[in-house]
């Protein structure tokens, strides 16, 4: 059995991606979603002696995470049983008389099973980054996730515009052969 | 002469490619393109895998952390982070 370290210093850089990926499909929230993380990071660092190396970090940061989610929706449901229900159809007054039926979310938007394949397909994604060169990864992410100026990108790491784009060209054709097998 | 100027190479073709990933190849560049791919099939292929990718990620952008998000995360762990040590 290989002995897992543990090093929070690293934590949020290497674990904060996944872990609000998988809150944000089980909560809907981003706000929720960042509170449940930061929570998990905070309790994690205090029962850092519980570790005994018996899983990575990142599982037992999981481990932790799952428990915050089910508290959350303990408690919201806990909150619901004791206010009176009020429901307002309406809420603005544009539509107003439209029939209920109306206001329904449309089911075939979004099902169970894209979200499921939604924290795949982001894990499998976070697998491929890490698999990149550190600064190929870093230039990709900042353009092609965050949706960063070339211009900006090129100031800040100072490297000239051809150098960006054959760097995303490799990290490009890199990720492309990572996902390929299941995703492609 | 009007030929010479829309013959592209590979290179130049995954290069445009690669540009309009992003919205950033202009009009001119994209006909080169599209002329290019007419006769290439392996720029074909390499278009459409970029294309995917593109695709997938676009699927899952609304998950992930924006970078002052992750700042505030980071800065208010490393207050508690200090603590403990």
């Amino acid at each position: 059995m290989s002995d897992h370290k543990i090093n929070p210093n690293k934590w949020i850089d290497l674990y904060s991606d996944y872990l609000f990926n998988y809150t944000i499909t089980r909560v809907n929230d981003r706000a929720i979603a960042q509170d449940l993380v930061s929570d998990t990071f905070l309790a994690g660092l205090k029962s850092m002696k519980n570790f005994k190396g018996e899983a990575s970090e990142r599982t037992w940061l999981v481990s932790i995470l799952k428990r915050k989610v089910i508290d959350h929706y303990r408690k919201i449901n806990s909150n619901k049983g004791k206010a009176e229900v009020r429901m307002s159809y309406n809420a603005d007054s544009e539509t107003e008389g439209d029939w209920l039926e109306e206001r329904v979310a449309d089911p075939f938007d979004k099902t169970a099973e894209d979200q499921i394949e939604n924290t795949e397909l982001a894990s499998a994604i976070d697998d491929c980054l890490s698999k990149l060169p550190k600064k190929q990864a870093q230039i990709f992410e900042m353009k092609t996730i965050l949706n960063y100026e070339t211009e900006t990108i090129c100031n800040e790491l100072e490297i000239t515009a051809s150098n960006l784009w054959v760097i995303i060209h490799r990290a490009r054709t890199a990720m492309a052969g990572c996902l390929e097998k299941n995703w492609f | 002469m009007f030929m010479k100027k829309f013959m592209i190479s590979c290179e130049e073709s995954g290069h445009i490619c690669d540009k309009a990933q992003y919205k950033e190849a202009s009009i001119i560049e994209k006909v080169k393109f599209k002329f290019h791919t007419l006769m290439c099939a392996v720029c074909r292929q390499h278009s459409k895998n970029n294309t995917k990718l593109t695709q997938l990620i676009d699927s899952i952008k609304g998950n992930q952390l924006s970078i002052s998000e992750k700042k505030e995360l980071k800065s208010s762990f490393d207050k508690e982070l200090q603590k403990h040590q």
